[in-house]
Parts: structure tokens; sequence; C-alpha cells
């Protein structure tokens, strides 16, 4: 019973622990952010990686979402007979959650693992050793492009994912279900209003940028020098950005109302 | 290099994809800067606002030409609805604000009817004349209220009971 309680105890002291060296990490790679020289060439490259090469899933899964959205608003609508109504239902629910949760999700699962993956493998060949003994801070050098790219990505993607929801919203109730084209586009722009749902949209965001680009590269960062410490790296990344930005993303909403 | 510089073009077309997006959400969808120009404040106060809503469209003949700023109740416990408009409007100070239902259970909006008067508003000045919303529980209230009356005046005018005397007396 209480060797329980010990383990339990164990547990917090350790998962705390966790999230000091989180804290303190964050503040190395704000340090860093500010300290010259800019890395201007490793930040290009990795907004290449985790941007571009995202754009593909985000597009595909931004316009499939719209189309279900379209398909399912329109189902729960024309009930309603209220089926003009439905660029303001997609438009809506794509701004305000689902584009940048779904985005931060995905951003996740494509380049969040991948930076931690990288990294991970960096620490298990020494090559981060291999910096400092060359006296360049690793953090300076390989964590915080990433972290910033990750941050400055965030937006883009989300921005884009929401786009092509609205087109695939569009595909499928204007064509398809024959929703007037002007009163989709009518109730999708007077619905939405810039302050309260574009801005949250764009701090939702930045602030998963921000939690998935620290989260993947603090996993990285910290993981065991080894093929398994590697894979955990990677795992953590996924469950742990994931659930970090399902939580954020109800405090964001409860607290801006956004 | 070759290399380096394709992986930039896809980076700056990236970037340029990404600001396009946000430009259209912000300023088409989520219409920045489209509300028109604003600048002439009105105050009316209104004895129910029955769900208007700050940045409620303010119309004239359907036309928008403004929005609702700012809801609050005034010293006189009536709502205080402050009205930004289009300041190039030249509205006669008789000009008349009604809290209007776009469809049946459509959102609220404030119309202005212009009235006659060759003074016209300026900024700061109070709609004098104004036209509560309808507030639906209100109104059938008012019906079954109407329709209970409307049975007491029969029965007490005794219009039934004529009727039935006099057919007795035919017979």
């Amino acid at each position: 019973m209480i060797a329980a309680i010990a383990r339990l105890g164990a547990l917090v002291i350790a998962g705390l622990e966790d999230m000091g060296r989180l804290a303190l990490f964050a503040g190395r790679v704000g340090v860093a952010v500010v300290m010259p020289p800019p890395r201007v060439r490793a930040f290009l490259d990795e907004v290449y990686k985790l941007g571009v090469l995202s754009l593909v899933i985000i597009g595909v899964s931004g316009f499939a979402v719209g189309m279900v959205l379209g398909l399912q608003g329109y189902n729960t609508l024309v009930r309603f007979g209220a089926t003009n109504s439905l660029g303001a239902v997609v438009g809506l629910s794509l701004i305000r959650e689902l584009g940048p949760v779904l985005t931060a999700l995905l951003a996740t699962g494509r380049a969040g693992s991948a930076t931690a993956a990288e990294i991970g493998t960096m620490v298990a060949t020494e090559q981060l050793d291999g910096l400092r003994m060359m006296a360049v801070d690793p953090v300076h050098l390989v964590v915080m492009p990433r972290a910033v790219a990750m941050v400055v990505v965030m937006p883009l993607l989300t921005a884009l994912f929401i786009v092509l929801g609205l087109a695939g919203g569009w595909v499928v109730g204007v064509p398809l279900m024959g929703v007037d084209a002007g009163a989709y586009m009518a109730s999708l722009e007077s619905a939405v209003d810039f302050r309260d749902d574009v801005l949250g949209c764009g701090l939702k965001a930045v602030v998963f940028g921000v939690l998935v680009g620290l989260i993947a590269t603090f996993r990285g960062y910290t993981s065991e020098p080894t093929s398994a410490g590697v894979s955990t790296a990677t795992t953590t990344t996924v469950v742990v950005a994931s659930v970090s930005i399902l939580i954020c993303d109800y405090f964001i909403t409860a607290l801006w109302g956004v | 290099m070759g290399q380096s510089s394709g992986r930039d073009l896809a980076v700056g077309c990236f970037v340029l994809l990404g600001l396009a997006a946000i430009a259209y959400l912000s300023v088409t969808i989520g219409g920045l800067g489209s509300n028109g120009p604003t600048g002439l404040r009105l105050v009316a106060h209104f004895d129910e606002i029955g769900g208007l809503k700050p940045r409620a469209a303010v119309v004239i003949s359907g036309v928008k030409v403004g929005q609702v700023e700012s809801i609050t109740l005034g010293e006189d416990y009536r709502a205080r609805v402050v009205l930004n408009v289009d300041p190039s409007l030249a509205l006669p100070v008789d000009s008349t604000a009604s809290i209007m239902t776009a469809g049946v259970l459509g959102d609220r909006y404030v119309s202005l009817q212009l009235g006659g008067e060759t003074e016209i508003l300026k900024d700061g000045d109070a709609i004098d004349f104004t036209e509560s919303a309808v507030v639906l529980e209100r109104v059938l209230g008012k019906i079954v209220h109407n329709v209970g009356g409307g049975d007491d005046g029969d029965s007490s005018s005794g219009n039934g009971k004529q009727d039935e005397s006099s057919k007795e007396g035919g017979e």
C-alpha cells in the first residue's frame, strides 16, 4: 500500500521535473532566438521540411474535412430549411476549432515526429557532442531553427487548411446539394468576424506551433542515445503534443471565447 | 546551390500562399475593413433590444450603413445603444431607429427610417424616435390576453342569450 503511494509520488515528481526541464529548455530556446548569428539558412531549410513538405497532407485533409462538414451540415440544416446557412456552419467550425486543431495534430504527426526523430538520432550518433566540441551551441544551431520554423509555419498551414476546407464545403454544398452559391458565401462572410474568429484562430495556431515546436525538439534533445531512445522520443512527442494541443484548445476557447 | 535555390523558391511560394490564405480569411471572409466608412456615432434608447448584439448591422432601406458599437444599460434603465454609421450620411433629426429581425428567428439588426426635418444628426446626437424589438413571447401573451378579453365581452353583452330568447319567442 505504502509502496503504491510512493510509486504514485515518484510519478508525480518525475512529471513535475519533466515540466521544469521543458520550461528551462524553452528559456534556452528563447534566449537562442535573440542571440547572434541568426541562422537563416537552417531556418529556411526547416520551413521547407516542416511547411512545404506538409502542404499535401494539410491540403488533402482540409479539403476532405470541409467536404464532410458540408455534407453533415447540409443534412442537419435541411431539416430546418436553413441550408442557406451552410457557409456559416462550415466556416465557423473550420475557423474556430477544426482548422487550428486538426492542422496542429497533422503537423505533429507529420513534422513534429520527424523533428524529434532527427534530433534524437543526432543525440544517438553524438553529432550534438561534436558540435559542443567545436564550441557551437546545439540548441542554437539545431533546436532553435526548428522550433521557430514550427511557430512560423503553423499559422500558414492553418490558413491553407481552412481555405481548402471552405472550398471543400463549397464543392459539396453548391454543385452537389444545390445550395445557392451566393447564399453560401454571404452566410460565410456575415457569420465570420475578424476579431472574434480569425484572430482567435491565429492565436490558437501560434500557441499550437510553440507547443509542437518545443515538445518535439525537447523530446529529441533529451532522448536516450539509443535506437530505443529515439523511438520513445518520437512516440512521446506525438502523444504529449497531441494531448497538450487538445487541452490548450479548451483553455484558449474558455478564456478568450474563440 | 541549384538545389538550395529551388528550395528557397518553394519556401517563398509556400509563405506567399500562406499569407494569401491569411489575407483572404481576414479581409474577405472576416470582413476586416469592409464595414465601410464609420465614424458618425448616434445614441438610441430602447425599452427592449430583444437579443440585439454589438456589431449587428445598421441598415437604411436594407442597405448596410454601419454597425452597433456598444449596448449598455442607461441611467433611466433603458438600453442605450451606440450606433456607428457612415459619416457622409445626412440623417434628419426626426429619423426613427427600429430593431428588426431578419427572418422569423434570424439576427436582430437596427433599421433607420429617415424623417422629414432639414436639420441633420451630428456625431454624438441621440435618436429620439425609437421602436423596440418585438419579443415573440410578449406578442403571444397579448394575443392570448386579447382572445380571453373577447370572450368576456361576448358573454357580458349576452348576444347569444338574446338570439336564443328570440328563437324561443318565434316558436
